[in-house]
């Protein structure tokens, strides 16, 4: 297979490359990048006008709800969830059943993954068994069976004591410590954003210091252990002045974002609307333009999907009975974008939260654009609109408050080593 | 109106409406056959999730008055069992030919979830913390037939505002027909600032007060809201002393309101914690009145929503 992708904004945040040009592949590898490349052997040609090329999009934090909950999801439609996405690389989170707790739990997922999934998998193994929040897992075996870091996602570790002892111990063996921060002291309960809204709907809510008190501890432990850790989906604008101060401490920590937290405010939930129903909810106006000039500002640089795929099952009861989460994978990117089209970023700073920083993270060579590596990118088309119905989406399951809407950019074509697929 | 599943998204004109029609069909009873023929072939569904002797006797009393047939379903307890939905019950019911459902059920918006996917008019027999309509209906009823109006009046309610249903159906309620509404009791158990654009309908309609005498001075209307220690296992009082005597409602509080103000209780009533023992002896107290009227406001909303537009 030789292919030529001619006139393309060419788009790598890892090399800093942005420019209009050529990208040639061949036998499954990017041989020749450059303003013009002119080849007289025969070549397929794909027109980049108007596309941008930049590498697969790293996405840390996915629940692929394989084992254990496959009518939601598996590693198959996830993966092709994530590949019709632009995502080439994802991190699946342990709150499976049975949680990724033990060895066994991480080598099934490598298993089924080689077998069928369609981008690279790097499982998340547990902090604590059984996410008890109690006792360490075994992160020695865990990374020796392919664990990629730990992370009780879903619930905080709250025992300061067991949370500095996974520091320390993540620590020696290079195992980032991803937190899913809430004090469930003050959660308890919770159903949507404590405000205005949950009184309007009889709703148990959660309030930012339930977050921003778990944030500032887990910092306070980064700092003294020197332990990296990752702070995932930030959602309240109180966390902000925090992270600015861990940053001036020089705390080894990286803080991510979903798109649902820049995007969406927690009015969609009014009328009981179980689809925006997700962990940590949907907040304020303020809370959206605080985590969009925290990106801004480079306090958060991660940006994550947490895409979280329920059936109508676990959605389409009881407000207060419905599973929390949303899918994300096939929007992260449209909706990413729109910090670009709102001057926020540039397409290179929001592509570093995407792939280049996600991949820091996880402590794995992001992919590139570079002459000589694997293929691994994207073409899309930043100005293409599209409707979300449910019929085009991938996931197994269809939870998510953008069902008729229409985003803006769209994935054309992922290149996977010698696979090519265009959409 | 197709549903009656909250006072909030209700209008002024609805209210009326049902205010008066409950006036007149009062009446019925009163007479020696408390009957009538006018939803006959009717049959409606009541299913209480959380036990409910008052609230459930009073629409089986409206459908029995207006001849209407009931179907009961009472389940202990609030948790369902995985795997049994409400809406699978629910949805078996209908097919047994039911026209109207009422609900009571301890989840917050469970009426909205089940409005959503029936064909028939839903009727919120209170839902977990949100709202109590037929509740608040039948205490304006009960005010206006007492005072003659519910324009320009002092509504005090007194208790858990926050996790409170009355509470809730009852400051939409009031303000709506043209009272302003004080609340007071524990800080903890009271709107917070951020929430009072959503009770305050009408600028200076609605205040939370610190100071309980603040919320009675010259009060027209004193609800005192029933007190539980505690809710699903959190703690909510330090103790039934404590709040006797810094929030109950005792003689000392006759020196406050206004000469002749109600004194209302959704019941039912822990004598000596909200309401000192004496209160039971207060000429104004109309807590049976408001039985009363529950069975007439329930009757009108059944016909208003059976008798179909
Ligand atoms: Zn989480
Ligand atoms: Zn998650």
């Amino acid at each position: 297979m030789r292919v030529l992708i001619k006139g393309a904004r060419l788009l790598d945040p890892t090399l800093n490359l942005d420019m209009t040009g050529d990208l040639l592949v061949e036998e499954g590898h990017i041989k020749a990048i450059s303003r013009k490349i002119e080849t007289s052997e025969a070549v397929e040609l794909i027109s980049g006008e108007g596309l941008y090329v930049f590498p697969g999009i790293v996405d840390i934090h996915v629940h692929l709800r394989e084992p254990g909950e496959e009518w939601k999801e598996d590693i198959e439609s996830g993966t092709r969830a994530a590949l019709h996405g632009g995502i080439t690389r994802v991190a699946c989170m342990p709150n499976t059943k049975p949680p990724n707790d033990r060895p066994e739990v991480t080598t099934y997922i490598l298993e089924q993954a080689r077998e069928k999934a369609w981008v690279k998998v790097y499982p998340i193994a547990c902090i604590t068994k059984g996410q008890e929040g109690k006792e360490l897992t075994e992160f020695g075996r865990l990374k020796r069976a392919g664990a990629c870091g730990v992370s009780d996602d879903g619930k905080w570790v709250s025992d300061s004591s067991i949370m500095k002892r996974a520091l320390l111990y993540a620590k020696q063996l290079d195992l980032p410590v991803i937190s899913h921060c809430e004090d469930h002291s003050l959660s308890r309960g919770g159903q949507i954003n404590e405000g205005i809204l949950s009184a309007k709907l009889g709703l148990r809510g959660v309030s930012f210091s339930s977050e921003t008190i778990a944030v500032v501890r887990d910092l306070l432990l980064a700092k003294e252990t020197k332990a990296p850790l990752h702070l995932a989906h930030l959602s309240v604008k109180e966390n902000i002045p925090f992270l600015r101060w861990a940053k001036e401490e020089g705390i080894p920590f990286s803080a991510e974002t979903c798109p649902h937290y820049f995007t969406f405010t927690e009015k969609e939930v009014d009328g009981y609307n179980t689809s925006a129903k997700v962990n940590p909810p949907l907040r304020t106006d303020e809370d959206v333009i605080a985590i969009k000039e925290a990106l801004k500002e480079g306090l958060i640089e991660v940006i994550a999907s947490d895409h979280a795929p329920h059936s109508p099952l676990e959605k389409d009861i009881e407000f207060e009975l419905a599973s929390f989460g949303m899918i994300g994978l096939e929007f992260l990117l449209p909706l990413s974008f729109n910090l670009v089209r709102e001057g926020l970023l540039t397409p290179l700073t929001l592509l570093s939260y995407l792939i280049t920083n996600p991949s820091k993270v996880l402590r794995i060579e992001p992919p590139m654009l570079k002459e000589g590596s694997l293929a691994e990118f994207v073409l899309f088309d930043p100005e293409e609109e599209w409707e979300v119905t449910e019929e085009k989406i991938q996931s197994k399951s269809k939870n998510t408050p953008l069902l008729g809407r229409r985003l803006k950019g769209k994935v054309k074509g992922v290149f996977l080593g010698n696979k090519r697929y265009l959409f | 109106m197709r549903h009656l599943l909250d006072i909030y998204h209700l209008n002024r004109e609805d209210i009326e409406e049902i205010l008066l029609l409950a006036e007149n069909l009062r009446e019925i009873l009163h007479r020696p056959i408390p009957k009538v023929p006018t939803l006959r072939g009717k049959s409606v569904l009541l299913l209480f999730y959380e036990p409910s002797t008052r609230t459930k006797f009073s629409f089986e009393k409206a459908c029995k008055v207006l001849s209407a047939d009931t179907l009961s379903f009472s389940a202990k307890g609030s948790s369902l069992e995985k795997g049994e939905t409400l809406l699978d019950t629910v949805k078996n019911l209908r097919a047994l030919g039911v026209d109207l459902l009422v609900i009571r059920h301890s989840f917050s918006g469970t009426p909205h979830f089940l409005a959503n996917h029936l064909d028939i008019p839903v009727v919120n027999a209170g839902d977990g913390t949100h709202e109590h309509p037929t509740q608040a209906l039948l205490d304006l009823l009960t005010v206006k037939d007492k005072l003659g109006t519910l324009e320009g009046l002092k509504v005090a309610i007194v208790g858990d505002i926050k996790h409170s249903r009355v509470a809730h159906s009852d400051i939409f309620g009031f303000q709506k027909m043209g009272s302003r509404v004080f609340v007071a009791g524990p800080a903890y158990l009271l709107p917070e600032d951020r929430e009072i654009p959503l009770y305050e309908l009408r600028k200076g309609y609605f205040r939370v007060c610190l100071n309980l005498r603040e919320a009675l001075e010259d009060a027209d209307v004193v609800i005192a809201l029933r007190v539980q220690k505690e809710r699903h296992g959190d703690p909510l009082i330090p103790s039934y002393n404590e709040y006797a005597e810094f929030f109950g409602l005792s003689p000392r509080i006759l020196e406050w309101i206004k000469e002749g103000a109600l004194l209302m209780h959704p019941g039912p009533i822990n004598w000596g914690v909200e309401l000192s023992h004496e209160m039971e002896r207060y000429p104004f107290q109309v807590i049976l009145d408001q039985v009363e009227n529950g069975v007439a406001v329930r009757m009108a909303v059944l016909l208003r929503l059976l008798s179909g537009e």
